[in-house]
């Protein structure tokens, strides 16, 4: 089953209601199974360009990469699978690209941005994020955090200064520890995650997550599956009824197939003569 | 604005501390920052730890122990207005700091350099507070920060718009009431942001409560849901009271309860 016809993919992004303009960037890719989303930091409109770039080297670089080699092989320098090495090197490369611009341009001096992008393929799904940009998964009835905050707060958690009822109150949202372009090299977590049929994949940016209860957000997922543009509809427009103090954006992936990759032709014929 | 903690006895203010560095430390020996000379306070009673725009009181095994707002404690995450009381003295935490609920300015997303090689601290706490470095706001300011303060520092934020009333707040609660079939007569209260109505797979509406009203829109089924008669299309409709609405031959009434 190929990925194309095994994904639903919607996405959307809004400036909320008190900024000017919107500094988050997203695109998305069902050929290759590719999202990406971005939220941009920095002065004047730096943040849009940071968060630009990032998008459109994982976008290009990630498409070019998968043309030549398939991403359940195994990546050679790393040992990992393709799928993997390749969120992560080009995350790294958007890293160097931001930093370099940034370096070079007195106005972009400074910017960054937050990432999260997901490749699925074969029956799986490959996480890398930098920063507060998050994915959650809805399966069945259970709606939850896949990623973990590179931030401030995130780390007061684990290191259990702060429990996670507490942390709303705190005044400290908004700091994250890693961000891409802020210095010469960055180290983005990437995870491996097997999919379900049915799934709900949310990727989204703190615009989201800051102004909309996780409860909320999982229950208008859980309702709205059936019709993922109007849940994406739905979750901005909370966040912007609550006050939406930040650019806002979500990509909603649903796993409609299996998309398990064909193994060659050795193992078609084997489970051919076992039958 | 640097969150303080104001010494009185008996009602009466002794002397304001600003929290300024990363540990105060409240006891009876003068090396402490905060010292208070009474026999009821150990020599190393406590102590303030103040990561950015939050503070942590931690007892530090006292002998006869802290107190904050009237109970026996051990730690504490600090909120505006907090009373600790040590001995016969009581320690008022002050913090007017815009809470980032409530101020748009400050929901800037800055970031913490921390060394991208280092391997993961064992202690979050400290290294987190030591590397705080440079940091970029995330949106249009030019501000400058110093590159080794770890304390932000914010200009008073504009007001944000206060974030619209939910419907909750007001005394009219959206009701529908089923006008056929066998589930006639019954009433569904509005009461969550979304209500999903329908035969899922059939035909699916979102009743979803703004804070300027109620409104319905199509989810799934080959055709949409009728208000009034007519179809509401892909659109999201709003709702007026005594609307009536028709959904997979359902018809029920939309009204508000005061």
């Amino acid at each position: 089953m190929n990925v194309n016809d095994a994904l639903e993919i919607v996405s959307q992004t809004n400036p909320g209601m008190v900024r000017s303009h919107n500094e988050d960037s997203v695109t998305f890719d069902v050929a290759h199974g590719l999202v990406v989303l971005a939220d941009g930091m920095g002065g004047y409109n730096a943040g849009e360009v940071a968060s630009g770039i990032a998008v459109s080297v994982l976008a290009s670089e990630v498409r070019h990469r998968l043309e030549q080699i398939g991403p359940e092989q195994k990546d050679e320098e790393s040992g990992d699978d393709v799928g993997v090495a390749v969120l992560r090197d080009n995350v790294k490369k958007a890293n160097l690209s931001i930093f370099n611009a940034a370096q070079s341009q007195p106005q972009y001096a400074g910017m960054g941005t937050t990432i999260v992008t997901g490749l699925f393929y074969d029956n799986r799904v490959a996480v890398a994020h930098v920063g507060d940009s998050r994915m959650y998964r809805l399966r069945g009835e259970v709606f939850e955090t896949v990623t973990r905050d590179h931030s401030l707060l995130q780390e007061q958690i684990d290191s259990g200064i702060i429990s996670k009822e507490l942390a709303k109150l705190s005044k400290n949202k908004n700091l994250v520890t890693r961000a891409v372009g802020i210095e010469a090299d960055v180290v983005p977590e990437v995870h491996l995650y097997d999919v379900e049929v049915g799934d709900i994949y949310l990727f989204c940016s703190d615009g989201l997550n800051d102004m909309v209860e996780d409860e909320d957000i999982g229950a208008t997922l859980q309702m709205l599956q059936g019709n993922l543009p109007l849940a994406a509809t739905q979750l901005i427009e909370q966040a912007n009824d609550n006050g939406g103090r930040d650019n806002v954006s979500v990509i909603l992936v649903k796993v409609k197939n299996s998309y398990a990759t064909p193994r060659g032709l050795w193992a078609k014929l084997k489970s051919w003569f076992k039958n | 604005m640097t969150a303080k903690l104001i010494l009185s006895m008996d009602g009466v203010v002794i002397k304001d501390y600003p929290l300024t560095k990363e540990r105060t430390t409240i006891g009876r020996k003068p090396h402490n920052d905060i010292a208070i000379d009474n026999l009821a306070v150990s020599s190393e009673h406590a102590a303030v730890i103040t990561i950015l725009n939050d503070s942590f009181f931690e007892d530090l095994g006292s002998t006869n122990g802290s107190v904050v707002n009237g109970a026996p404690t051990q730690k504490h995450f600090l909120q505006n207005n907090d009373v600790i009381e040590i001995g016969k003295y009581k320690l008022k935490y002050l913090n007017d700091q815009p809470t980032q609920t409530s101020s748009a300015d400050f929901e800037k997303t800055m970031v913490l350099r921390a060394p991208v090689k280092q391997s993961k601290p064992e202690d979050g706490f400290n290294q987190t507070q030591s590397n705080a470095g440079a940091v970029a706001p995330k949106h249009e300011s030019t501000t400058q920060f110093n590159a080794t303060a770890p304390k932000v520092d914010v200009a008073p934020a504009p007001v944000a718009p206060a974030p619209a009333a939910a419907p909750t707040g007001q005394t009219a609660v959206a009701i529908i009431q089923i006008l056929n079939g066998p589930n006639l007569g019954r009433e569904l209260e509005l009461s969550k942001n979304l209500t999903t109505l329908g035969k899922p797979g059939v035909q699916v509406a979102v009743l979803a409560r703004r804070p300027h009203g109620y409104f319905i829109t199509h989810v799934e089924g080959t055709s949409f849901p009728l208000v009034n008669g007519t179809s509401v299309g892909e659109q999201p409709h709003q709702l007026n009271d005594h609307d009536i609405i028709e959904l997979a031959g359902v018809k029920m009434e939309f009204y508000l309860k005061t």
